[in-house]
């Protein structure tokens, strides 16, 4: 077992809006080991992105509350670093790939004196400029864009370029974890295994731990070795790559997840989704959060929550495996 | 970029064009006698008939328009009808007076409307921006005759403090600059605060604090450059503004700007000087805009891009 890096326990978190409170997190635990990636799989709307905020405490100040729980980063709470520290860990030990790249970059700023900034906020040692600056170009040609291009802006650059730019910026301090937040969502299917193809081996050169949020489980089988699969801000469905993609047992949201993939060699009228909507967050349902949806509901799914089936690294939230035990 | 500022340079010709003709035309065809200004009251017909034909007022409307046209094209804007000198030198004159003004107004308005407009949209919901906003909505209602009377009740009467009329030392511009400035730090106020609240939404806030960087740096680097390309076109358009718009401050204070010389013209009905004035704050307006713009594409590295295409 690799040593772990980070381990969410118990995280809870809470939008507190005017007309209601919105439970965006519930309880839950993830650990990443080492050069571990992990993909965090699930709706629109299943807490993935909230829970990536808040590791990096960047949750709507105002709204974003975290109500309970731990993150511990190399056996610290981040939950009770100061506001200084958090900025000295943002960027340098853990940084975050945004999902949209054509919004992720300033407008007005030079795409190196973007990555430079990175570079500088975290200069502890107090490199000169022309060092920091060469490290730019090296940063540049690491993601395969020219380093002439340093003095461009944003709007000169394609999507696919502009996610390269913001992976760069995110790499610039070789952090130890990588939070990539759907970096492909918003390219091209080209190129999407581009960058795909790129990242993994950047993680892989520079020994990172990554984080993939994606709703595609295409993206999870080409580049993860865990997978935590979300529904309601629950992971209600955990294991190797091998536990999800190959293992017949699973959530049955999970399997209806791989059924909503159409598949090319079955003929078939029409395609395959899981019926019904992600519950409203501000009023989750009792019980097992996906019992409205689920095909295999029973009564007790109803009323209450699931126990943690386990095998292995394999862990199933439900409880149709309970009953088998 | 220069083709650019060469286009926008010579896109001005038209619009002076037209403003000349409408000022013409509204100065003729309005009831009032030049003539009998100049005369007085006892002026017998023939007398006044015999200046109006020295001066070639008995000719037909397009004609003088045709004839100003003609000198003001050789840069000639004529010859006041009341103190028989030069146009452009009595604007020229006084010009500096309406300069200084609008400019110490304006540095005022962006120092305060700027600075509250950012505070109030970083701070949202607290006390200052309630402060800022409850303000704003004050500056934007108080008439600037009154606000004036009253500074000069309070500051020059009652405390003695400050001068309430002339121009000699920049002492002078204190009150009416303040005076002048409400309206404009109230506008730029309530922009400031709504695109910066916009800005520190996007996508790029959170990339950069995400790299770790500071509030400070966060707000002033990366939110404010993009921010300020609306804010900028207001500036440009209340300095404009002030420049010919200021008539009724530069009375309360017994300053003899620009505003009050063109006053004085309309009362007397001096065609040329009103017309002159016109002529010369407009273009000074345009040049205004043409410099925000250029200023725009030294923000904006889109905006640069799309005049270099133009």
């Amino acid at each position: 077992m690799l040593e772990k890096l980070l381990e969410i326990k118990d995280l809870s978190v809470v939008y507190h809006t005017d007309e209601a409170h919105v439970y965006a997190v519930n309880a839950i635990n993830l650990e990443i080991g080492a050069r571990e990636t992990i993909g965090l799989v699930g709706e629109t709307g299943a807490g993935k992105t909230t829970t990536a905020l808040a590791i990096l405490r960047l949750l709507p100040e105002k709204t974003g509350h975290i109500t309970q729980g731990e993150i511990l980063f190399k056996g610290e709470d981040l939950l009770k670093k100061s506001k200084r520290e958090m900025r000295g860990i943002r960027g340098a030990h853990i940084s975050m790939i945004f999902q949209d790249p054509m919004t992720s970059l300033n407008p007005t700023i030079t795409v190196g004196d973007q990555i430079y900034e990175s570079l500088l906020i975290h200069n502890y040692e107090g490199k000169p400029r022309d060092e920091l600056y060469k490290r730019v170009d090296e940063l540049l040609e690491l993601v395969g864009i020219p380093a002439r291009r340093r003095k461009d802006y944003p709007h000169q650059f394609s999507g696919g370029m502009k996610q390269r730019v913001v992976i760069s910026i995110a790499l610039a301090c070789q952090p130890q974890l990588l939070i990539a937040d759907e970096p492909t969502t918003a390219l091209d299917v080209t190129i999407q295994a581009q960058v795909l193809a790129m990242m993994y081996d950047l993680k892989e050169k520079l020994q990172t731990s990554m984080i993939m949020i994606t709703h595609d489980l295409g993206v999870v089988a080409q580049t993860c070795d865990k997978v935590a699969i979300m529904y309601a801000g629950e992971i209600i469905e955990f294991g190797l790559a091998e536990d999800i993609f190959e293992s017949d047992q699973h959530h049955p949201y999970t399997t209806g997840l791989f059924g909503s993939i159409p598949d090319l060699d079955i003929e078939a009228d029409r395609l395959n989704p899981i019926e019904g909507l992600m519950p409203d967050p501000t009023a989750l349902p009792c019980g097992c959060k996906f019992h409205p949806r689920c095909k295999l509901c029973m009564e007790i799914c109803k009323t209450t929550l699931p126990p943690q089936w386990h095998e292995g690294d394999h862990m199933i939230s439900c409880h149709l495996y309970s009953r088998e035990k | 970029m220069s083709r650019y500022i060469l286009k926008r340079i010579l896109i001005c010709i038209p619009t002076l064009v037209a403003i000349t003709f409408i000022i013409f035309t509204i100065m003729s065809y309005t009831p009032g006698d030049v003539t009998r200004m100049i005369l007085g009251q006892e002026a017998t017909p023939e007398a006044m008939k015999e200046l109006a034909h020295q001066m070639g007022l008995d000719k037909p409307f397009f004609v003088r328009y045709a004839n100003y046209m003609v000198h003001l094209l050789q840069g000639d804007m004529g010859v006041s009808y009341r103190s028989g000198q030069s146009v452009f030198l009595e604007i020229i004159h006084r010009f500096p007076i309406t300069l200084k003004l609008a400019f110490g107004s304006m540095c005022i308005a962006i120092a305060v409307g700027l600075l509250l407009g950012i505070l109030a949209a970083v701070k949202q919901y607290s006390i200052l921006d309630f402060f800022g906003t409850a303000l704003a909505m004050l500056l934007a209602s108080v008439p600037y005759f009154w606000l004036g009377l009253m500074m000069i009740l309070l500051f020059s009467l009652k405390l003695g403090l400050l001068p309430s009329m002339g121009s000699n030392t920049w002492v002078h511009f204190i009150l009416p600059s303040i005076t002048v400035c409400v309206g404009s730090t109230a506008a730029i106020l309530r922009l400031t605060r709504t695109t910066m609240l916009e800005t520190i939404r996007q996508d790029y806030i959170r990339t950069a604090r995400a790299k770790g960087q500071t509030e400070g740096k966060i707000i002033f680097k990366h939110a404010l450059k993009n921010a300020l390309l609306p804010v900028i076109t207001v500036i440009g358009i209340e300095f404009g503004s002030l420049l010919g718009g200021a008539v009724v401050v530069e009375s309360v204070f017994s300053l003899n700007g620009v505003g009050s010389l063109l006053l004085q013209a309309i009362r007397l009905k001096d065609t040329p000087q009103v017309t002159g004035c016109a002529v010369f704050l407009a273009f000074f307006f345009m040049m205004i805009m043409l410099a925000v713009d250029i200023l725009y594409a030294y923000i904006d590295p889109r905006i640069k891009a799309r005049y270099q295409n133009s």
